[in-house]
């Protein structure tokens, strides 16, 4: 019987991992994602788990332990934020392109500097490119929810890629809600064993991971690696399929949100949906026709389930939680345009970089940007596209 | 209750607001309700102001923003009334209440023209007196309690003892002093 209980987004991470009980993980502490290892080495300790936990000195260091246990043949996890994560950046490259499926938990927060411990989502949007599959969380309980599809995702035999599963630093990660557990023996049994073919480990078939790849090699390589990409698509749907049936909660690439007949319009990711949410009620109640699309799924992106999601949609605000120092806009805004392109009507599209280092966004800051979407659905001018949302303006 | 009560915590950096907040999401949650108690984070050090936030709602509350306009604002330390603008936002309808060996009518003209309720409760008193040492954070949750009526006084002591018994299993003083400290607390909250 699942189990209702409350805890924070950091607890409900370390308690999916209990529930896992992998073989090793590797970790350095660094707010706001300190508690994940903080709580499971208490279940270490308690001998709740059997994992061999590693204190290493550094987040290079971590990583470089669970791209190790993973190649010897174990399933590896790892807890980390902002710049313990660019700490890894090497590593991140070197664990995807081996094709190991290490699992981490990433508690979003700003990549310095200025020196910031709250949320963005500049950390694992600067790590795009670095072949990770990447999920993120609206709630404490889509944080348990998808560390717990990570590994069938990852750990599939057309997929073999690691997962980053992100939630918001602070917002989520130390906020105390409710949340529906599910059993040990259910989540043991959904996630199952890690049977790899090839591993260090296997003394029949030695091999070496990691070597160089010469020219004549790299580029199939990089090719396979980008296939593994598109496969993991509809892993991630069976996956999901699967997890419905154990928990009755249904996931996708994305969540539509009053999208049916939406005339306008948000996309964003993270908790900040959850507060655009309660926009959507207060204005569909007014009779607005609003609606909003939760990205869960970033890498790999849903282009085509995206296009046809906004299909026929006026305007569009795209949501950055992070810049990117493009000059044109953020790197959701970047995807989700490039998304609409081949539509026949096409929606107008803006977007807003919001919430940089935990700068809150509320109710009514979306409220007005729906008022701007209507706006330019009647006159059909975007005006400049690229906005900022929420921050003072210097006196010029 | 209201559909969705909302709760401000205003303290100093060790006081134990922050455990006093997660404690009402504790037994609000254990009493049916959807909750939510979270912290505002910075570089936090012992005696700089903090501030903490409860929604406590019937249904799932999807916002996630921090709270702008309380039903009830809960003020840890007096000495904040003059460093910080406890009141702003603060809706009349609802009520402050403040750690203070003053009565409410002596604290009101601090409060920027606040209307609504003023609450006061001196926690240090009843802490000195049923813990021998001054914890804040335990004579201020039960006031919380009995004025924003978020859980039942009576299911709120239950509740509160079995989760001392929990954490402190036999050390029996502890428990039986934090009791007293929210009886004690329950019954003398008073509003001027």
């Amino acid at each position: 019987m699942a189990r209702n209980d409350r805890m924070s987004g950091n607890e409900a991470v370390a308690y999916a991992m209990k529930q896992i009980n992998p073989d090793v993980m590797g970790a350095f502490p660094i707010t706001p994602s300190t508690e994940i290892p903080q709580y499971f080495s208490t279940y270490v300790a308690n001998g709740e788990v059997d994992t061999e936990f590693v204190a290493v000195e550094s987040e290079h260091s971590a990583m470089s332990t669970c791209m190790a246990a993973q190649a010897a043949g174990g399933r590896a996890i790892t807890a980390t934020s902002s710049a313990g994560m660019a700490l890894m950046w090497e590593m991140l490259y070197v664990t995807a392109s081996a094709r190991l499926p290490v699992t981490m938990a990433l508690v979003n927060r700003a990549l310095t500097g200025p020196i910031n411990i709250n949320n963005d989502h500049s950390d694992s949007m600067g790590a795009r490119d670095s072949g990770w599959i990447q999920l993120y969380a609206e709630t404490n309980q889509e944080a348990y929810d998808n560390f717990v599809q990570a590994m069938p995702i990852g750990e599939n035999k057309e997929v073999r890629l690691p997962v980053m599963v992100c939630q918001d630093g602070f917002i989520t990660s130390h906020a105390v809600e409710n949340i529906e557990l599910l059993d040990d023996e259910i989540v043991k049994n959904f996630v199952g064993e890690y049977e790899p073919e090839h591993y260090l480990l296997k003394k029949e078939n030695p091999l070496a991971v990691g070597p160089y790849d010469i020219s004549n090699y790299y580029m199939e390589h990089k090719k396979q690696q980008a296939e593994a990409m598109k496969n993991a698509k509809p892993v991630i749907l069976e996956v999901a399929r699967r997890f419905a049936e154990i928990s009755g909660r249904s996931y996708g690439f994305f969540e539509a949100f009053e999208m049916e007949d939406a005339e306008v319009a948000l996309v964003l990711i993270g908790s900040s949906a959850g507060t655009a949410k309660e926009t959507v009620k207060q204005l569909r109640k007014e009779g607005k026709k609003v609606g909003l699309v939760k990205i869960r799924v970033f890498r790999p992106f849903p282009m085509e389930e995206l296009a046809e999601t906004l299909n026929g949609v006026k305007a569009v605000a795209v949501m950055d939680k992070a810049e990117s120092f493009s000059a044109c806009g953020g790197p959701l805004f970047a995807e989700v345009r490039s998304a609409l392109y081949d539509l026949e009507n096409r929606p107008k599209t803006i977007n807003y970089v919001y919430g940089l280092g935990g700068r809150d966004i509320c109710v009514e800051d979306f409220a007005m940007i729906y008022d701007q979407l209507f706006e330019i659905g009647r006159t059909g001018d975007a005006g400049e596209v690229y906005r900022h949302i929420g921050q003072r303006e210097q006196e010029v | 209750m209201k559909d969705i009560v909302e709760i401000r915590w205003h303290g100093r950096g060790g006081q134990g607001a922050k455990t006093a907040c997660l404690l009402l999401a504790d037994v609000a949650f254990s009493s049916g309700k959807y909750v939510q108690g979270f912290p505002e984070y910075g570089p936090e050090r012992m005696g700089a102001p903090i501030t903490a936030y409860n929604r406590i709602s019937k249904e799932r509350c999807t916002v996630h923003s921090n709270i702008y306009q309380p039903d009830y604002v809960i003020v840890v330390d007096e000495t904040l009334l003059s460093a910080v603008d406890v009141t702003k936002g603060l809706k009349e309808s609802g009520a402050i209440i403040i750690n203070s060996e003053k009565t409410p009518g002596e604290l009101r003209h601090l409060l920027r023209g606040y209307q609504g309720q003023v609450y006061t409760i001196d926690a240090r008193r009843i802490s000195e007196e049923t813990l021998g040492r001054y914890f804040p954070n335990t004579p201020m949750l039960a006031a919380a309690v009995k004025v924003s009526n978020v859980v039942d006084a009576d299911h709120f002591i239950k509740d509160m003892e079995e989760s001392f018994r929990h954490k402190f299993g036999s050390r029996t003083n502890i428990i039986e002093g934090n009791m007293k400290a929210l009886k004690k607390s329950l019954e003398e909250v008073c509003c001027g």
